[in-house]
């Protein structure tokens, strides 16, 4: 090919230069071991996610009882008084989004090493789709912040963080390093390897 | 990228631009402010100048510096039942978190809130003030941007403006909640850290620290 590409500043250098004279970034034509990279940080944010789901997220203590709840338990609550919409926001951005991310993730690593029917512009999208959306999972750390540090009213009630909230805060720390660490232009190479659709020059 | 031949490529490289995405390779060719150079086979905005941009980032990013400092200390919500009130900052919820290894966690709550968007205001400005007065880059300009891009997806303050909508709903039927000045200042903020991201074109700002003065329109 000749040519390296700067992934940062888009700048072109020939093969072999090491790092881009714009921009200082290191030139890589592939991030080496960027697969590895995704599965160990993968597996971190999985191993986070678990005891995550298990210890309790909030400790609510009012006049009478002490309640621990858990995130899927917590949501369930706000259901049962009413607020769907709410509950609903708390088991997408705590539940569906991390486990479509998870999801996400290792499909795309697993689809430039095997060949499936997917086309390379709807991996990418679900490559972007999984970098942009996957920072909101944090909501979910910032609702606890707010009220522990919000509800603390003496003897009347008080809510504390559990030991939950910082595997919760772990696994999408992990997760969004996960998607960093793909090299999107993996997806493309199998097509040029096929010897598909020809590299567009404009 | 197959038709450049190796002779040739000192002379062609200047003349290319390589999607970062996907690898697809392009000549170069500046598109006029307000259009966009799009990558044909992933889509991705390649150039967006803007006219002024540069202005308006710097516009933007000082009132944003000034409202998160503000915001930071000034009272955020209050909250008030039966003579019980407690009124806390954003810095109050960043630290809440207490006790044993939940300092990690205040440490990164107020990073992601507080100062890495500070940071990326502070760092945005001494790369483009020199820029847009026609100076020489600031020393170390290009470690700077380089800085601010990299911390880009960690900048959660938008994240944040959501979290305490739905906080304050789960709190509405167990006290009377009253916000702050910091919660309004903590609104417009949020509107313009997304609205500077979309002014700012990375291509341009790269070009601009390579060729002072230069390509510029
Ligand atoms: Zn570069
Ligand atoms: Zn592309």
């Amino acid at each position: 090919m000749g040519i390296v590409a700067c992934r940062r500043c888009t700048k072109a250098q020939p093969l072999g230069t090491q790092t881009c004279p714009r921009c200082g970034h290191v030139l890589q034509s592939r991030e080496p071991l960027s697969l590895q990279r995704v599965w160990a940080f993968w597996v971190l944010g999985l191993m986070c996610y678990i005891p995550a789901n298990i210890y309790p997220m909030l400790k609510t203590r009012t006049l009478f009882k002490v309640e621990e709840s858990t995130i899927i338990g917590g949501a369930v609550d706000i259901a049962h008084y009413g607020n769907y919409g709410i509950a609903a926001i708390i088991l997408i951005a705590s539940v569906v989004i991390p486990l479509g991310k998870f999801w996400a993730v290792a499909f795309l690593a697993i689809s430039v090493k095997q060949r499936y029917k997917v086309t390379n512009h709807r991996r990418q999208i679900l490559y972007e789709v999984v970098e942009y959306i996957g920072r909101w999972s944090m909501i979910d750390i910032f609702v606890v912040a707010i009220l522990s540090a919000l509800v603390q009213l003496k003897t009347l009630a008080s809510i504390n963080p559990g030991v939950a909230s910082i595997f919760f805060a772990l696994s999408v720390i992990f997760t969004m390093l996960s998607a960093q660490a793909f090299d999107s232009r993996l997806i493309w190479d199998a097509e040029a390897k096929d010897g598909g659709p020809a590299r567009d020059e404009r | 990228m197959k038709d450049v031949v190796s002779s040739e490529l000192d002379v062609e490289l200047d003349g290319l631009i390589v999607c970062p995405t996907c690898d697809a390779t392009y000549r170069f060719e500046k598109p006029a402010n307000g259009e966009r150079a799009v990558c044909q086979r992933c889509h991705k905005v390649l150039i967006a100048p803007r006219r002024n941009a540069g202005l308006h980032i710097i516009a933007v990013a000082l009132a944003v510096f000034f409202l998160i400092i503000g915001a930071a200390f000034f009272p955020f919500l209050t909250i008030d039942a039966a003579g019980n009130r407690n009124a806390v900052s954003i810095l109050d919820a960043a630290l809440a978190f207490s006790g044993g290894p939940m300092i990690f966690l205040s440490l990164a709550t107020a990073a992601l809130i507080i100062f890495v968007p500070l940071a990326r205001v502070i760092l945005t400005m001494y790369v483009l003030v020199p820029v847009v007065l026609d100076r020489p880059p600031a020393r170390h300009a290009i470690r700077a941007f380089r800085l601010s891009e990299a911390m880009r997806p960690w900048s959660m303050a938008e994240i944040f403006a959501i979290g305490c909508a739905v906080a304050l709903v789960k709190v509405a039927d167990l006290a009377h909640v009253g916000f702050g000045p910091a919660f309004w200042m903590f609104g417009v903020l949020v509107v313009l850290v997304v609205a500077q991201d979309s002014f700012m074109c990375k291509w341009s700002v790269w070009n601009s620290l390579e060729h002072p003065k230069a390509k510029r329109s």
